[in-house]
């Protein structure tokens, strides 16, 4: 039996510590895991709270990130509680296995700490990865801060494991910016902590010889198809869960969260739709941009898979330009985040959708600064102002040399 | 548990686990060496799978070969696969959640999923010590995508990548020296098994599975399709490659102690191996007489080498 860890009402945590200290309190059974920068601390974190009696699950350090989660789908097909996490040229070494670990619908809690990918090789956050893998199958959940590491990886398995989801899980964070940025966390205690999560039964479970079960049977034109049309279908409906989950939460807690987190979009004209970190530095300037008289607001979603399409209409709906941010290079398209607003705008408001532009920023770790923002909202206003578009649809901001502009 | 198996007829009574129901060619030594690991054991067994024929043969959806609990995630990962499920046992049974008998852990893949794409993965679950057998069903090619050059294709085997032609007598590359390789990680037990000497192959697949630790097997698994023989005749070429010393049977204990366990009492030589598979036919043409004699060099200096191991017991 594992030790309970005394934790402050307060504590003074980083992403990895929030996101390790999580995986603690769920009580993993088996987590099987390869470092890389900068997600290496969660599984340094936990590998010592295993060596000091914390934790009474299986720590399994592998060979490689495509055996972590090779070893996770095993685990979670024997019928147990499985997690792991990773970054970058990480995320990317298990992308196969990503897919067959959603195919097989095994509930698995995988932890990102958002990395750009090489080459050149870069250890900064952008979010590459996630965008890599946000076709994989998996649930994915956006964080912008430690507590929220701390909340959504909790969550994540309550999402992960409930009987009408059964898809796996992905809590983003942004590299380095929530990782290895110290902030104080409201942490519950270890048994009420496990309590919310609750305990796992596993469906389908290898270890259950009485009604042996075969993984990962090969399933050809006949079949193929209604497999991924029912994941598609458990991911579409699990957000309804995801907000039983949240307002289950919001009672234990006090911290009510929503797929679509606003800030001023009552009223707002003008608005920029960011993922991660950039949440909050963008709340910063859109309370400078409403100083100057530009009625600015905010919108960030925790959810990227399944893309909440309806949600983001109605949020929009009274606003005249909209900023999409993109945290990754697009390579010959509109950025991939743009591409998803685009469409759901198209989509729930037709022909009458406000002006959108799209921003790339931040690739490699580069500075979003105030000023670059307060650019932004100022190009913003003027579309509004003018209901179309006064500057080129794309822009690379904060870009050293000739500035970059397309369309 | 490990079953007792004293005679051919019991031996042959395969258990129901692995049913007939699986798509392998007629001929092929899969199925032989499948049913007798799961004859070995009586109590529960886990399977994991890496991509190959065994596996699209055996679970083609909606249905399923195996009556037992059986995994295929990758190409590559069918080691670390059952790895997973057994790191899931371990904290199962330490936190009271299974109380039942300790199951075997057991993994199979081609000679592409071990020589090849999965060989980092098997390392690495023999390095970190889960108690698994892993077993390579080891047919000399990519059988599955049609009869490709794998790392234990055996040079002058002509195959669909490697084909003889006007300026090339096939695979230019001795193959891999798998077993010796995998016994260097110190593991408590490796062996060579052919589906020809059953009693031998019983009995390594026993000790295996009843040896704690990370054990692996290569078993020599003749493919009519790829080697091109007439499909009644895959323990025919099975007793021609442990007679001609191709695949000679052995055991090695902690990656050290050496036995080898059947010595041919008339060794042939590799011509007579060769001659009966078309894979081989054109190392008979004059120019390529010398492959021949290269293969015949190989196959004595691995034996001598066998030999002197075993009685130097280092």
């Amino acid at each position: 039996m594992a030790s309970s860890y005394h934790l402050n009402g307060v504590e003074a945590w980083d992403g990895c510590t929030a996101s390790a200290h999580a995986l603690r309190q769920a009580q993993v059974d088996v987590v099987a895991a390869y470092p890389i920068t900068p997600s290496t601390p969660i599984i340094q974190n936990y590998g010592s709270f295993k060596d000091n009696g914390y934790i009474d699950g299986e720590f399994v350090l592998v060979e490689s990130e495509h055996a972590a989660m090779s070893a996770c789908v095993g685990a979670a097909a024997a019928g147990g509680r499985v997690s792991t996490a990773t970054s970058s040229q990480g995320f990317a070494l298990m992308v196969e296995v990503l897919y067959q670990a959603s195919g097989m619908r095994l509930p698995i809690v995988l932890n990102v700490a958002n990395r750009a990918l090489a080459s050149p090789l870069n250890i900064h956050c952008d979010h590459s990865d996630m965008y890599l893998g946000r076709d994989s199958g998996w649930i994915s959940l956006c964080t912008c801060n430690p507590q929220e590491v701390y909340d959504f990886t909790l969550m994540a398995f309550k999402l992960a494991e409930h009987t009408g989801v059964r898809v796996p899980v992905m809590v983003h964070q942004d590299g380095f910016l929530s990782s290895h940025t110290v902030q104080n966390v409201r942490p519950l205690a270890d048994h009420v902590a496990y309590k919310f999560v609750g305990d796992y039964v596993g469906v389908h479970p290898m270890l259950d010889f009485d009604k042996p079960v075969s993984y990962g049977a090969q399933a050809e034109e006949e079949w193929h198809f209604e497999h991924k049309a029912k994941l598609h279908h458990a991911i579409m409906e699990s957000s309804a869960v995801l907000e039983e989950i949240f307002n289950d939460f919001a009672k234990l807690t006090g911290r009510q969260y929503n797929i679509l987190e606003t800030f001023n979009m009552e009223d707002a004209e003008v608005a920029i739709f960011a993922l991660g970190t950039t949440w909050e530095s963008a709340i910063v300037a859109a309370k400078k941009a409403r100083e100057k008289g530009i009625k600015a607001g905010v919108v960030t979603t925790h959810l990227l898979r399944p893309f909440p399409f309806v949600a983001l209409g109605e949020v929009f709906k009274k606003t005249k330009a909209v900023a999409i941010m993109d945290k990754s290079s697009p390579s010959g398209a509109m950025g991939a985040l743009f591409n998803e607003v685009a469409a759901s705008l198209y989509q729930v408001q037709g022909s009458r959708h406000p002006v959108l532009s799209n921003y790339i920023y931040g690739l490699g770790g580069r500075d979003l600064t105030q000023t670059d923002l307060d650019r932004i909202f100022e190009d913003l206003s003027q579309d509004a102002q003018k209901g179309a578009l006064t500057h080129p649809t794309q822009q690379f901001i904060g870009l050293n040399g000739p500035e970059l502009s397309y369309f | 548990m490990v079953k007792e198996v004293k005679t051919l007829k019991s031996f042959s009574q395969s258990a129901e686990k692995f049913e007939g129901s699986h798509l392998l060619c007629p001929g092929c030594g899969h199925g032989i060496i499948v049913r007798e690991v799961l004859n070995a054991v009586d109590g529960p067994i886990v399977l994991g799978n890496s991509t190959g024929c065994l596996e699209v043969c055996s679970a083609v959806y909606p249905h399923t070969s195996w009556d037992v609990p059986w995994i295929h995630i990758g190409f590559e990962n069918g080691s670390t696969a059952i790895s997973g499920v057994e790191s899931m046992y371990k904290a199962l049974e330490r936190k009271g959640k299974y109380k039942g008998q300790r199951p075997k852990f057991v993994a199979f893949g081609g000679d592409g999923a071990s020589y090849d794409i999965g060989f980092q993965f098997i390392s690495g679950c023999l390095e970190r010590g889960h108690d698994m057998t892993y077993i390579c069903l080891d047919n000399e090619n990519y059988a599955n995508t049609g009869g490709q050059r794998s790392g234990s294709t055996p040079m002058g085997a002509s195959t669909s990548t490697t084909p003889a032609g006007k300026v090339s007598f096939g695979k230019k590359e001795r193959k891999k020296d798998l077993p010796l390789i995998m016994a260097a990680h110190g593991i408590p037990y490796t062996a060579q098994i052919a589906p020809n000497k059953w009693k031998d192959m019983n009995k390594k697949i026993k000790t295996a599975l009843d040896t704690e630790g990370p054990c692996f097997i290569n078993a020599l698994s003749p493919c009519p399709t790829e080697w091109k023989y007439h499909s009644s005749l895959a323990i025919e070429m099975t007793d021609l490659a442990v007679d001609c010393l191709i695949f000679p049977l052995f055991e090695i204990f902690h990656g050290q102690e050496l036995k080898i366990t059947y010595r041919p009492r008339n060794v042939l030589p590799v011509r007579d191996y060769l001659g009966v598979q078309k894979r081989f036919a054109h190392l008979f043409k004059k120019e390529n007489e010398h492959i021949i004699e290269a293969l015949q060099k190989d196959v004595d200096a691995r034996w001598e080498y066998l030999q002197r191991r075993e009685e130097a017991k280092v």
